[in-house]
């Protein structure tokens, strides 16, 4: 479903502030893999579903959505292909617009925006079934400006947008790491059951080993801008966090960086 | 001082009033264009002091050519989207920033206008094209009706586009571009877009104007952005007096009473013998006036210097609790 194919990125090249961030990175997604990756701060986790996403263009290598090359294509075109939350809740929804609005602006991803009306009162009656879904209470709230939601709920909507066009892709940017834990838990469990549901391909960067063990049937970690572990099937039921970090230790010959991915 | 209210005749402030109404529907055509941009699309858009001129310019000089006037004023519009979309191009496939880029159409146009018109101002000789916004006092009831019905007419057209699938993206790019292009919104192409309708409506008035004063002049633009500001401004305060959630046309009808409340206290003012000349220093001062009160407002309600106040008492009485215990 996805294919990343030597991948490099470097920022600000033959600056003082040159950041080689990704330094060819491989890899392959079946259908309906759902792979977390994790990594160090400066891993190269958000650059890489940045270049997928095509928030810039790649320096080298090509990637590949369903075997179609896609590595020319700007942003709002992929988008076609592709659901996304961010790890801030802001940047997920349109806050001065209802959240009706902000779903029917989704429900048209991918396809030319015409003069038709912008959502119907059919739309309005579907997404009201999909509100429903995530207990939130957000149905009863259909014409209420997203801007005055809590940023769980935000993240909660804004995944419900990601996939109501069924994308070939999901890719999930840290989506939980602003939320306080019970929110975080509650909105990774509609992930779950989001990406189930849909038979959904996902990449999901998280900060949390925990949560990369615990969701999804793959794990990569990142480290220097490289795929340095890449765990899937059996071996990934059986991971545990103090296993990661040996492995991680052995094939960085570093020690892992980030307490707040060891500690939460 | 007595000879000066001697001078403030009731009979010549009520005489100057349909003028001013007529006048400031006419700018708050301009003013939904300035709406377009400033609130919708969250661009600060300074071409219209340029594409103000331009619509006036082309449709007198087509006048004079033998157009039809009111054909005049289509291709007003269509040369306001013309300026428009350079601009739009300049802020996007240039990278220009928006306010830089408006300034930069702005003062080519005013070359533009000049080479439009010839000279610097060029006018039509009423008695021989009858113009249907005309200021002939005889008629200015007729005229005044018909600014309104083509104010009506844009409000209606701008509800129904910003409704649709095209005018949910342009909102949606104003409100937030990063997300926009994640639904597979072309950002850049909104914004040309609405930069290119905002203008054709400025130029439109611009036209409007034209025809209602008899000539358009190269500097009849000058300072339209802050008048344009002006009218949203104070429509969004009129209209906030009826109510919270306006419905998007009301709040659209307010931003043309603003053009007009904004006219009536021009006229007033100039009633009381104002000198004509300190207008648009007046018309700034209210704008500025009129930007500053929500912020002032919302920093009043949470100001270090009420923290301090409050920080005081609450002292105070802890030490009286202290003594207490003591």
């Amino acid at each position: 479903m996805l294919d990343i194919i030597n991948v490099r990125k470097t920022f600000n090249p033959g600056t003082i502030n040159e950041k080689k961030a990704l330094q060819g990175v491989n890899l392959h997604l079946e259908p309906g893999d759902f792979c977390t990756i994790i990594g160090g701060n400066g891993a190269g986790k958000s650059t890489t579903l940045n270049a997928v996403a095509g928030v810039w263009p790649v320096d080298e290598g090509a990637i590949l959505i369903d075997g179609k090359n896609i590595t020319g294509v700007p942003e709002h075109q992929r988008a076609a292909y592709l659901g996304r939350v961010f790890q801030d809740p802001m940047t997920g929804t349109a806050a001065s617009m209802e959240i009706a609005e902000n779903m029917a602006l989704a429900a048209r991803r991918g396809e030319r925006r015409t003069l038709r009306w912008g959502i119907t009162r059919k739309e309005k009656e579907a997404y009201q079934e999909k509100l429903k879904m995530l207990g939130l209470g957000l149905e009863d709230r259909m014409t209420t400006k997203v801007g005055l939601l809590s940023g769980g709920q935000r993240q909660a909507l804004t995944l419900l947008m990601a996939t109501l066009k069924h994308p070939k892709l999901l890719l999930l940017d840290e989506h939980t790491a602003a939320l306080d834990p019970k929110t975080a838990a509650k909105v990774l469990e509609v992930t779950d059951t989001i990406i189930r549901e849909n038979n959904l391909t996902a990449l999901m960067v998280t900060h949390n080993m925990k949560d990369a063990i615990a969701h999804g049937n793959r794990l990569i970690m990142m480290h220097e801008g490289r795929i340095i572990l890449n765990i899937s099937g059996e071996a990934k039921k059986k991971l545990t966090v103090a296993e990661l970090l040996e492995q991680f230790e052995l094939v960085s010959g570093e020690e892992f960086a980030s307490d707040k991915a060891i500690l939460a | 001082m007595a000879a000066y209210f001697s001078k403030l005749t009731l009979v010549s402030l009520l005489n100057a009033c349909p003028g001013g109404v007529a006048s400031g529907l006419i700018w708050g055509i301009m003013a939904l264009g300035v709406y377009l941009t400033f609130r919708v699309l969250d661009l600060a858009d300074l071409t219209v002091d340029g594409s103000f001129a331009t619509g006036g310019a082309v449709c007198i000089m087509m006048v004079l050519g033998g157009v039809n006037p009111q054909l005049a004023l289509i291709v007003s519009f269509l040369a306001g989207v013309v300026a428009g979309i350079i601009t739009g191009v300049l802020h996007t496939t240039l990278g220009i920033p928006a306010i830089l880029a408006g300034i930069l159409t702005q003062i080519s146009l005013y070359s533009i206008n000049l080479n439009i018109m010839g000279k610097a101002n060029q006018a039509v000789n009423v008695n021989q094209v009858s113009f249907y916004f005309t200021s002939n006092a005889k008629v200015l009831g007729r005229t005044i009706l018909l600014v309104a019905v083509v104010a009506a007419v844009v409000i209606a057209a701008l509800y129904w586009y910003l409704g649709t699938e095209q005018g949910s993206a342009i909102r949606a790019t104003g409100t937030n571009p990063n997300m926009s292009r994640a639904q597979g919104i072309n950002t850049e192409g909104m914004k040309i877009i609405g930069l290119a309708l905002s203008n054709g409506l400025v130029a439109l008035s611009g036209g409007i104007l034209s025809q209602y004063q008899g000539f358009a002049d190269v500097n009849m633009g000058r300072g339209a952005i802050v008048i344009g500001l002006a009218a949203v401004i104070i429509g969004e305060v009129l209209g906030s007096l009826f109510g919270k959630r306006l419905n998007f046309a009301l709040r659209l009808m307010f931003v043309v009473l603003g053009g007009v409340a904004y006219y009536i206290v021009y006229v007033f003012v100039l009633w009381l013998k104002f000198p004509a000349d300190d207008m648009k220093l007046l018309t700034a001062i209210v704008v500025a006036a009129f930007l500053a009160v929500p912020y002032l407002k919302s920093k009043s309600a949470s100001s270090f210097a009420r923290a301090a106040k409050v920080s005081e008492a609450a002292i105070a009485d802890y030490k009286k609790e202290d003594d207490h215990n003591a």
